[in-house]
């Protein structure tokens, strides 16, 4: 009864074990291996035996893909020194070996900060790692659904994705809202209002706004789902799509630059309610959602 | 950080044939058990390393009770905790034991 | 160095350069051919319409196909931190940057990343660190964090973070722990013609992959990453 179970109560490795086929999943450098982050003693942190990060392969559907998924419980999902290598030879050899997509599982509060320059340099690492597989053939499908969203540079490998899927629960940012807040005053943002944090940086917005291409229900099913289609529908990474998505991003500034929240976007889309999408269910947030706009899969 | 080892006799075996598991995570108030099949059949190992010390006697009773009551014999369990009460540690103890013995997932 | 003495001193032969609002773009002259040159001045923030003015002028030296190098100036200010950039979506923005940047690298276009002033955490990441070679001048600021916000996020106190980084490259800010990581390949002389210096990094045959983990090991900064992507690697690639 896959569809009962929360993707956002669950770990890293429940939501591995629930996307994939059945006992297709083969961990590369599992936690038996004991490879644990060398500066957390430093601060006194404890140690996890996989640092937050499970890269493998499995199936999806009897296809074959590259997985890795974040744990955004241990450290907040955060990118250190080992959680970044991991996922940065995972996608090194998604682009030798050409043929075989990577599902990336993101749970991310960005950088670790104990590890702060180890954590952004391996985001770069991934970054190009991830777009040399792109370069390649291989399609990278970003999920987003968990506790820690996708903040900080795991928003910015989120960008760079070929397509993304997002529930409710996900949020996409850069700066995160304490940050904003503490930088910038309460009356910038309010980091307490989750409403308002949902409104900016939540599933629904992103995928209204263009930020994702598949909204999702919460459920390991859902997520499943949009993996196999979004796999097929990955653009290339070439000149004409970064035009495109040069188009695309330059005419959202355009039209929504001037919009000082989230409710003025959606309304300038044509909702007719803004006020009610919060409170949508899903299918009606995705009827909704696929009238106002269509995904487009060729500017990511 | 304090490091804790334990090395005691167990009633029988753990049943299956997978050779290891791993349960939980390391946060506040929680940990992760890594459980691998080594050792004599009567033997369990238990390491532990913790971020709150002085609670040595406190590991000696969780884990002996454990033992004791959980066929656990020939395998390693293997603890980062994070701060854990003891009933959520007996809670992982078990739940790793199930799910090395679990042959179906 | 000011800006204009980098520039006179990198490109004696001229240089063509704009600033607007922090944004650097322009063109300089080599001993042969021009080099493309884009970049955040004054440690402007990088927040959306920063990044789709610069990503709009790499993409149009991508089209002329002419293989140009392309220089990254560097001194801004961190990700920019508003309502506004987050609502229309600045990681967006932000990727796009870094995608052009490192397309325009995989395409012929050698990217070479001057880090003279500051620059922060999501600016970094889609500026200096989106290029193939970075280095940097000695007055180069570059972090993740500052210590002090650093000290109210982690709940440690400034003197205790200040006392830790004394024994590790791995979290404080500084150009020397970023080399140390492997972020920056050199940093320059700048009692010396940067122009001659360029010269050699753009003669030298581009290295195609990614060699920063393996200097971090090199330097000590980063101890297990080159190893632990390598052996993943190693594990992916075997059939199944």
């Amino acid at each position: 009864m896959i569809g009962a179970v929360s993707w956002y109560e669950s770990s890293a490795r429940e939501r591995l074990r629930l996307l994939l086929d059945p006992l297709s999943f083969r961990e590369f450098v599992g936690p038996e291996q004991r490879e644990v982050s060398p500066h957390l003693n430093v601060f006194n942190l404890p140690q996890q035996f996989d640092d937050g990060m499970i890269v493998g392969r499995g199936r999806l559907d009897g296809a074959a893909v590259f997985v890795a998924a974040q744990e955004g419980r241990f450290m907040g999902g955060s990118l250190g020194e080992v959680h970044g290598a991991k996922l940065t030879g995972l996608l090194r050899a998604a682009r030798d070996v050409r043929t075989t997509p990577v599902v990336i599982l993101f749970d991310t509060g960005g950088v670790r900060l104990q590890e702060a320059n180890a954590g952004e340099l391996a985001i770069a690492e991934v970054m190009r790692a991830l777009l040399e597989a792109r370069t390649a053939g291989a399609p990278v499908i970003g999920l987003i659904g968990g506790r820690a969203g996708c903040y900080g540079g795991g928003g910015l490998i989120a960008g760079c994705c070929s397509a993304l899927a997002v529930s409710e629960q996900g949020r996409i940012s850069v700066s995160g809202p304490e940050v904003i807040e503490t930088n910038r005053g309460v009356e910038e943002f309010d980091s307490k209002d989750r409403a308002l944090v949902w409104r900016t940086m939540g599933g629904k917005h992103r995928r209204l706004l263009g930020g994702a291409d598949s909204f999702v229900a919460d459920t390991p099913e859902s997520f499943r789902a949009a993996a196999c289609r979004l796999m097929h529908l990955a653009p290339r990474f070439d000149a004409e799509m970064l035009r495109a998505e040069q188009r695309r991003l330059a005419e959202r500034l355009r039209r929504f630059g001037g919009c000082s929240d989230a409710f003025d976007i959606w309304t300038m889309e044509g909702v007719a309610n803004a006020f009610d999408v919060p409170n949508l269910c899903t299918d009606d947030f995705i009827t909704l959602a696929d009238s106002v706009r269509e995904p487009r899969y060729d500017a990511r | 950080m304090e490091t804790l080892s334990y090395r005691l006799t167990a009633a029988r075996p753990a049943a299956g044939s997978k050779p290891l598991a791993i349960i939980g995570v390391v946060a506040s108030g929680n940990l992760e058990v890594l459980v691998e099949r080594v050792g004599a059949p009567t033997e369990c190992q238990i390491e532990v390393r913790t971020v709150a010390e002085g609670f040595g006697a406190v590991w000696a009773a969780v884990i002996g009770d454990f033992v004791m009551r959980r066929s656990a014999g020939g395998l390693k369990l293997s603890i980062n905790d994070g701060g854990a009460r003891p009933d959520t540690v007996a809670l992982r103890l078990a739940q790793a034991v199930r799910l090395i013995e679990d042959d179906e997932r | 160095m000011t800006l204009d003495e980098i520039l006179a001193s990198l490109f004696p032969d001229g240089s063509d350069i704009s600033i607007d609002e922090g944004v650097l773009l322009g063109s300089g002259a080599l001993r042969s051919g021009r080099m493309d040159i884009v970049g955040v001045a004054d440690g402007t923030p990088l927040g959306v319409d920063e990044a789709i003015r610069i990503s709009a002028h790499i993409l149009r030296t991508v089209e002329r196909d002419a293989r140009q190098p392309i220089l990254v100036l560097i001194d801004s200010g961190s990700q920019r931190m508003s309502k506004r950039d987050e609502l229309v979506g600045l990681s967006e923005f932000l990727a796009h940057l870094a995608k052009c940047l490192i397309f325009a690298d995989l395409h012929g276009h050698h990217t070479v990343g001057l880090l003279y002033g500051h620059s922060a955490a999501g600016a970094l990441i889609a500026t200096a660190l989106s290029t193939r070679t970075l280095v940097a001048l000695p007055g180069a600021a570059p972090e993740v964090m500052d210590l002090a916000s650093m000290a109210k996020v982690t709940l440690l106190s400034l003197e205790v973070l200040t006392e830790k980084a004394q024994g590790t490259p791995v979290f404080a800010p500084g150009l020397k722990n970023l080399a140390k990581t492997g972020a920056v390949l050199a940093t320059w002389d700048e009692t010396v013609s940067l122009a001659d210096q360029l010269h050699v990094l753009l003669s030298a045959t581009p290295n195609r992959a990614d060699e920063r983990d393996r200097l971090g090991r090199e330097r000590g900064g980063r101890p297990k990453a080159s190893e632990l992507a390598e052996r993943v690697y190693n594990l992916a690639l075997r059939p199944e």
